[in-house]
């Protein structure tokens, strides 16, 4: 059987679901951070998949783009963690309940 | 003869590298989420790391060359030592396990459930085009198209990294004034 869309849409899939399960399962802010980071890969397959089965280059030049873009957000992101941890001394979201009504 | 060239040239060949890589990508995936030896956040980023560049082979196997680059350059290389940067510099200790809520559960398992439904009726619908790939690992044509039809998003994105970089500038000041 050959390899088609199918299947590599299906293993996007499956990474998009192990980074959603990781961000609802995990406790620690950059483990969650790291499922984020799976997630947006699982969208920059399906994208190159979608580009290289419909013969058009523009999934690939959105795909760079994205990879840009997560670059600039994992460091304002860590800022942001490193920032909060020398505030609360903890980097665990259970102990960051200051907005919970 | 036919059947050879087809085995030396892809085919076959390129279908146990899908399933190589994929599988890989998985279970290092799996790894990065729920470890069960170790809950230490520098063995998700190691693991992240394994992910990482066994999907940059996906993408190779995808015939995206200059993004199979990119994506070992600047994930596996910048975005995951920012991270192995940050996790020595908190010195984080390793998370407790803790008893899973009956809402968290029930919430967790409606919005998979929900998104898995979405997937199904999705893949259902997709169907790629009849000519089958014919595109060739044109990173000449990419760059072409990057700089003729997609000059405005590229310089937006320049400006966006600046932004990114004063941004993260000033958070991590020691003084906000």
């Amino acid at each position: 059987m050959n390899v088609g869309l199918h299947h590599y849409l299906f293993v996007s899939f499956m990474l998009f679901s192990l980074g959603l399960l990781g961000v609802i399962l995990r406790r620690n802010l950059l483990v969650i951070y790291m499922s984020l980071e799976l997630m947006l890969n699982s969208a920059n397959l399906a994208l190159v998949s979608f580009s290289r089965f419909n013969n058009k280059l523009d999934g690939q030049v959105l795909v760079f783009f994205i990879i840009t873009v997560a670059a600039a957000e994992v460091a304002v992101g860590l800022a942001l963690i490193v920032a909060l941890y020398r505030k609360r001394q903890s980097a665990h979201v259970e102990d960051l309940t200051s907005m919970k009504l | 003869m036919e059947q050879i060239n087809n085995l030396v040239s892809g085919g076959a060949a390129e279908d146990v590298l899908f399933y190589v890589f994929a599988a890989l990508t998985l279970l290092c995936a799996i790894l990065v989420v729920a470890n069960p030896f170790s809950r230490s956040p520098v063995t998700s980023a190691m693991f992240l790391v394994l992910t990482i560049i066994s999907m940059s082979g996906l993408f190779l196997l995808l015939q995206a060359f200059f993004l199979a680059a990119v994506q070992i350059l600047v994930y596996a290389g910048a975005v995951m030592v920012l991270f192995l940067f940050v996790i020595m510099l908190l010195d984080l200790k390793e998370e407790q396990r803790r008893k899973i809520k009956l809402f968290g559960l029930i919430a967790g398992l409606v919005s998979v459930g929900i998104v898995v439904s979405i997937f199904v009726k999705s893949l259902a619908s997709i169907k790629p085009a009849a000519a089958g790939p014919t595109l060739e690992g044109e990173t000449y044509a990419l760059g072409k198209l990057l700089y003729t039809q997609y000059t405005l998003p590229f310089e937006i994105v320049s400006v966006l990294l600046l932004v990114a970089m004063v941004g993260v500038i000033l958070l991590s000041k020691k003084k906000l004034e």
